[in-house]
């Protein structure tokens, strides 16, 4: 009863409704172009909003999130080009492993806190991407590689591209009410006491350590998702880029420039992030040092916008909050 | 002469309507090639010569007057180009957007063969031709497409030629290490190099990968020297395999032999002074190679282009810098593609695939055929590996090719170490 | 096969190792910040040495000294403009102000050198004991280090500059009480802190080639080293330093070599778990 009363929430049926407009827009017109920006940008508004269903909600800084996109990846092509499965499928498969992954770890690293977390989770994307590199099922170095024949089943390349696309526009509007579910539920309000203080958390009755666990366990996995999603797509994985942990790091990135903790700001942050990246790059102006003009953007939003864009409007404007999610 | 002045204007508005008819046929065209290049991360270097070969032979294109199609239609070529920062994430979009809102006619691929896998899909799916240059692994050209031509020669013969010279120079070696980078192509030229020395009769003592970040090579050095070959062939990229070499040198590494991937082509592998001398590496293309008329003449095949000597004398004015293979793979790229537009006197897809499939001559970068079969479309099938060895004096060293017998411009130094 | 080959060039880099983690350990212990710019300044410390090797001629080894000053005083600029404003803040931040302060170094690498390795060719023979060779650079390199190590120290302990750093350390807000300005101070631990890394890129650079994105691969090997050997702690960063050393030196004799990153992390993230102070640290 209360979650329906919670979803009745102005804010995130309008930022919903702006996605999917966005998303559609491509379809209307027909670009493929256009298609694929947005594709890279609903990429990465999945991969930054389950970050943030930890990092936001907890406060635990996973730096290396991006293990969960590529053992996602992974074990999708795998069974896709082993046993012949259907995309379907795979992607779950590919979501319940990173899935279970985390449930593994999580029992273990969340013990440590702060920095000795963050540092654990790039050791164990460094580990897994080490491990892969010489693990034969999955192709050691030489990766898993699609025919291109395996499209015809989507109706050929051209259709799938589409369809490919449709499928990550569902998944991050799912992503954005998964986010808030959470975030409105009496398990997200444990989380974001957590996230204050963890040990007046243990006190007041969250059970933090299953609480954390369960909050990682969900943000792994929609990225392990995704992940069978982009590579299917790429048509081929390697270790070097399923597990960049630069890639990771942009993750991290995207939702302090949003504003962590909310759910609009890891997408308007993934978003705006992409969007600068891509115009850089394509600037005649900047592609040359377009990484130098990135991180001299990223510094001084840390350093005087550390709220992140929405949590600025929020701060800046209260009456706005309802419609800012 | 009423009479005539009809006449006149008969003729003048004959004139006209020819005139606006022919030049209607003969529309100049600017013909858009796309690609990423890149500009930052790790690829810069090999990227830019690349990108610069393929530059040079679009100016030297345009500067003659383009191409001229039979119906008198004036071909000229323009560029479009994104950073692609080394990295797959957005290759995918980079190239969609060339193939669609940039309306590239043509496509090249980006350097390497990662790269170059994810475009090579945009490029089937939008029903563009691709020239794959700096991309080797054979992997790309197994999966189905139609559209993907290399110039290169693909990993599984890379390094082969290195065992044939090994061969021919002393026939009493048997036991052979196969040391490679842990990465997709150091491994596919490897692997296929493994079959092959088993095939010839070789005892293979050692075959191991090394991690991609490895600096310190000083105890897989121990290593290989407990498994005591006679011959150290593999490698990988540049910085690996020059700091390797680097490394053998330095600990005495007692073998006869060694052949490594990429880096010893390089003109800045000579840095290394001492630790250069002797060792054998395969390339792609060597300045050093004057491939031209003759040389076809004597094959009995067909010419086409610049000659060795004129590309490498364009490309110094140009760039200030000896071209190296990487440079060469790029002006060849858009070489194929003048010579089958030519041939199919058109800028339709399909009549320019049906012309590269046909092609089979002699480039000053060497033979150049396509595999037509469905099974492996578009991989190189008439380019073969040039093998070069650093010999001379550590202050003075110089680059000669040593295998195959035909291009050889000096024997081979062997057994390293002058046989101490 | 000789074991004791494979311990001697493991020991060897594990000191450059060790000094390269150094840098990382101190910024990290004084103020809590994990510098992800600490690879970039190991760049710049290798660029540094090539420079001015390749252009003025100066010899590697007085390069060190220089490239030495030029780290502390970035090291400070870079504590200005990029730290001191979100030191308080959450860990993420200063993660990520120090991570953009890497993308800006590399940036500007990127376009002023290229990728393209280099080189600094310093030929000073091979030293043979017994069954064992190894180049010169590196036990020059090894003893380079212990004497880095052995000035931090003193200076840390015996200098009242170093009580001062070592004061903030223990308790920032007890230190500024006591009338030490907490600010000054971190500026200069964290110009140590890059200094040494610097140092570590100039060592380094005597022996292995490398590129504007070399220093990721030390970034990485000094949070291993830093959790092996105690956070905050010079000594244990060098001890830390030897024992990756040797184990990536006596690793590959007995299983293949691509295995050793393997074991290498999953050490890491299992000392993380078992003992988050580390080997050597203290007991919390």
């Amino acid at each position: 009863m209360s979650m329906l009363k919670n979803l009745r929430n102005p804010g995130l049926w309008l930022w919903m409704a702006i996605v999917l407009a966005v998303g559609l827009w491509p379809v209307i017109t027909q670009r493929a172009s256009t298609r694929e920006e947005i594709f890279t940008v609903l990429l990465s508004v999945v991969l930054a909003s389950s970050l943030n269903i930890l990092l936001g909600y907890t406060g635990y800084v996973s730096f290396g999130h991006i293990v969960f996109f590529g053992l996602g990846g992974y074990v999708g092509l795998f069974l896709i080009t082993a046993y012949g499965w259907s995309l379907w499928p795979a992607m779950l498969a590919g979501g319940i492993s990173s899935a279970f992954l985390a449930l593994l770890l999580g029992q273990a690293i969340l013990r440590l806190r702060g920095a000795y977390f963050a540092l654990a989770t790039i050791g164990i994307n460094e580990a897994m991407r080490a491990f892969i590199n010489n693990f034969e099922p999955f192709g050691g170095p030489t990766g898993i590689s699609l025919n291109f024949s395996v499209y015809n089943d989507y109706g050929g390349a051209a259709n799938a591209l589409w369809m490919l696309y449709g499928v990550m526009l569902a998944l991050a509007l799912l992503n954005i009410l998964l986010s808030y579910v959470v975030k409105s539920s009496k398990f997200g309000l444990g989380l974001l006491a957590i996230r204050e203080d963890e040990d007046a958390a243990e006190v007041m009755g969250v059970v933090t350590p299953r609480a954390k666990t369960w909050a990682y366990v969900l943000s792994a996995f929609l990225p392990g998702v995704v992940g069978v999603l982009f590579f299917f797509k790429n048509g081929n994985i390697e270790p070097p880029q399923a597990f960049r942990l630069h890639m990771s790091i942009e993750m991290l990135v995207m939702v302090m420039l949003g504003g962590y903790g909310t759910i609009l700001g890891p997408v308007l942050g993934a978003a705006g992030y992409q969007r600068l990246r891509g115009l850089l790059l394509t600037s005649d102006l900047f592609k040359n040092i377009q990484l130098t003009v990135a991180g001299v953007l990223l510094l001084v939003i840390i350093l005087f916008i550390p709220a992140g864009f929405v949590g600025w409007l929020r701060n800046r404007f209260p009456k706005l909050r309802r419609f800012l999610p | 002469m009423k009479y005539f002045r009809r006449f006149l204007l008969i003729a003048l508005f004959g004139v006209l309507v020819f005139g606006t008819i022919f030049s209607a046929q003969a529309q100049d065209r600017t013909v858009v090639i796309g690609f990423t290049a890149s500009q930052s991360g790790r690829y810069n270097v090999e990227s830019t010569r690349q990108i610069n070969g393929l530059n040079l032979w679009l100016n030297q294109v345009n500067e003659a007057g383009g191409i001229i199609l039979s119906d008198g239609t004036v071909i000229t070529f323009n560029t479009v180009f994104y950073d692609d920062e080394s990295n797959t994430d957005r290759v995918q979009e980079l190239y969609t957007r060339l193939a669609t809102d940039d309306n590239a006619d043509f496509l090249i691929s980006p350097y390497s063969s990662g790269l170059t896998d994810a475009s090579a899909i945009i490029a089937e799916q939008y029903g563009k031709i691709m020239i794959t240059t700096g991309a080797a692994s054979d992997s790309t050209y197994q999966k189905g497409y139609s559209l993907v031509f290399q110039t290169y020669t693909p990993a599984s013969r890379y390094l082969t030629g290195a065992l044939d010279l090994l061969a021919s120079l002393d026939d009493t070696v048997e036991n052979i290490a196969i040391v490679h980078e842990n990465d997709k192509f150091s491994t596919d030229v490897s692997t296929a190099l493994n079959d092959y020395a088993i095939a010839m009769g070789f005892n293979v003592v050692l075959f191991e990968g090394y991690d991609s970040g490895t600096t310190d090579f000083a105890p897989f050095i121990n290593k290989i020297q407990d498994a005591a070959p006679d011959a150290v062939l593999g490698g990988g990229h540049f910085q690996d395999g020059s700091t390797f070499a680097r490394q053998m040198h330095e600990k005495d590494l007692d073998v006869k032999f060694v052949a490594l991937l990429v880096a010893p082509p390089e003109p800045n592998f000579a840095e290394l002074g001492e630790s250069a001398i002797g060792v054998i590496g395969p390339s792609q293309w060597e300045p050093l190679a004057q491939i031209d008329e003759a040389a076809a003449e004597a094959a009995g095949m067909e010419f086409y282009g610049p000659s060795g000597e004129e590309f490498v004398t364009a490309y110094m004015e140009a760039y200030e810098e000896e071209p190296s293979y990487h440079a060469a793979g790029g002006y060849v790229a858009g070489l194929l593609l003048q010579r089958a537009i030519e041939d199919a006197d058109s800028l339709d897809t399909q009549a320019v695939k049906e012309a590269l499939d046909a092609l089979d001559l002699l480039t000053f970068f060497g033979h150049i055929q396509f595999d037509i079969t469905p099974e492996q479309h578009g991989l190189q099938i008439g380019h073969s590996m040039m093998y070069i060895q650093w010999q001379g004096m550590a202050d003075a060293l110089e680059k000669d090719i040593v295998w195959p017998p035909e291009a050889v411009t000096a024997d081979a130094l062997y057994p390293l170490n002058g046989g101490e | 096969m000789d074991i004791l080959a494979f311990l001697v060039d493991g020991l060897l880099i594990g000191f450059v190792y060790g000094i390269a983690a150094m840098g990382l350990t101190l910024i990290w212990g004084v103020m809590n910040v994990i510098n992800l710019s600490h690879g970039a300044i190991i760049a710049l410390g290798m660029f540094g040495i090539y420079l001015l090797f390749s252009l003025f001629g100066v010899n590697p080894y007085i390069g060190v000294v220089l490239v030495a000053l030029a780290g502390l005083i970035t090291g400070m600029l870079i504590y200005a403009i990029a730290i001191h404003r979100v030191i308080d803040a959450p860990h993420l931040s200063t993660l990520l102000a120090t991570f953009a302060v890497n993308m800006i170094i590399i940036g500007l690498g990127t376009s002023a050198f290229s990728t393209s390795p280099r080189n600094v060719d310093v030929a000073l023979g091979s030293i043979e004991m017994g069954p064992v060779a190894f180049p010169a650079t590196r036990a020059v390199a090894a003893v380079a280090s212990v004497l880095v190590t052995g000035a931090l120290y003193y200076f840390l302990y015996r200098t009242t500059l170093g009580k001062y750093i070592r004061a903030v350390t223990d308790n920032r807000a007890a230190a500024e009480l006591m009338g030490i300005p907490s600010a000054r101070i971190l500026a200069l631990s964290f110009g140590l802190g890059t200094m040494l890394a610097a140092i570590a890129g100039g060592l380094i650079a005597t022996f292995f080639p490398f590129t504007i994105l070399s220093g990721a691969t030390y970034e990485l090997k000094s949070f291993v080293i830093c959790v092996l050997g105690g956070v905050g702690n010079p000594v244990g960063a060098l001890v830390g330093g030897l024992i990756l050393g040797s184990l990536e030196g006596v690793i590959p004799a007995f299983m293949p070599t691509s295995w050793v990153p393997v074991l290498e992390f999953i050490l890491f993230v299992v000392i993380l778990l078992v003992r988050p102070t580390g080997l050597l640290g203290r007991k919390k």
